[in-house]
């Protein structure tokens, strides 16, 4: 399953407002910070504040800020305002042929996972596996103390 | 089944704390047995009755090294249960932790039982010389597999399989 790049742009954009409860979120540094334009992101936002997962508010100081809940929303939820993700079918060409429809059977069975695995995470466990990681990554980078014999 | 928060869309309680699960985690005894019978039978819609007191024949036993069986008890009534056992060189993997079974009383949940099992059993794992726990839950069950994320739970590195033997 390859996700379209709004679907990856609603994907951050909905991190980044609830890694900071409360707190507005600049478009446009969002729109930098992974660059792309402010005007596709616009639409993304329009889209999660259609949805209800984000509130905006104009004018200085403005921005966006989650209004979900990061402990019951899944990146599934998030991802199927973006994607057609429906059962897979054959290649037109192929739909009724013996290969078409083995093949089709086999890329189910990885979209059945993948879409497993997007149901499963929630927004905050996922945000918990940004600062393991962010943690792991901080570890590993500070020198073990010197040692005197 | 464990207790984390149904994924849904929209909540209009964001970000409510977690309590504390006050609860006493400890080895299945005898006499708890009939309540993790009702417990599974709860979360699964069947009594197995036979099941359970094979699998306390096998794992409710004191003094194993590798296998465990806990409750966790709380305001004089078995809350939920984990099962699991040291699985050894399974397809070439190093030993790690299994886990098995869990289930928490369905006005039990998202009280944090599920979350003081799981880290008793893992406790019990890394005494037992270990340091990695795996499980296995359906594909469908969002529930749990929510649960085994949220405690930080990955993709293990082998896949299940299965063939309809007809």
């Amino acid at each position: 399953m390859k996700l379209q790049t709004s679907t990856m742009l609603a994907l951050y954009s909905v991190l980044e407002a609830a890694s900071q409860p409360g707190k507005q979120v600049s478009a446009s540094e969002i729109a930098e910070r992974y660059g792309v334009s402010a005007h596709h992101l616009a639409k993304v936002l329009r889209e999660l504040g259609r949805a209800g997962l984000v509130d905006s508010s104009r004018g200085v100081g403005g921005g966006y800020r989650f209004s979900g809940n990061a402990r019951r929303l899944t990146l599934m939820d998030v991802i199927e305002r973006f994607e057609d993700i429906g059962a897979r079918s054959p290649e037109p060409g192929a739909a009724h042929t013996d290969l078409g429809l083995a093949i089709a059977r086999v890329l189910s069975e990885i979209d059945e996972i993948a879409k497993a695995t997007f149901r499963s995470i929630t927004i905050d466990t996922l945000l918990k596996l940004v600062d393991r990681e962010r943690h792991a990554r901080a570890s590993a980078s500070t020198p073990a103390p010197e040692t005197r014999d | 089944m464990p207790d984390p928060d149904p994924p849904s869309a929209r909540s209009d309680h964001p970000g409510e704390p977690r309590p504390e699960a006050k609860v006493w985690i400890r080895p299945i005894e005898a006499a708890d047995l009939d309540q993790v019978i009702a417990i599974d039978a709860e979360a699964s819609g069947i009594k197995k009755v036979d099941y359970w007191y094979e699998i306390f024949h096998r794992y409710g036993a004191r003094g194993q090294r590798q296998r465990f069986f806990l409750v966790a008890e709380g305001k004089g009534a078995i809350q939920g249960f984990i099962i699991g056992e040291v699985r050894d060189w399974e397809f070439r993997l190093p030993p790690c932790g299994w886990v098995f079974g869990i289930a928490v009383r369905r006005d039990a949940r998202l009280g944090g039982v599920g979350s003081a099992l799981l880290a008793a059993i893992v406790d019990c794992f890394r005494r037992a010389g270990v340091d990695k726990v795996r499980t296995l839950t359906v594909r469908d069950d969002n529930l749990m597999l929510s649960f085994f994320r949220s405690q930080g739970m990955m993709a293990a590195p082998s896949i299940p399989l299965e063939l309809d033997m007809g």
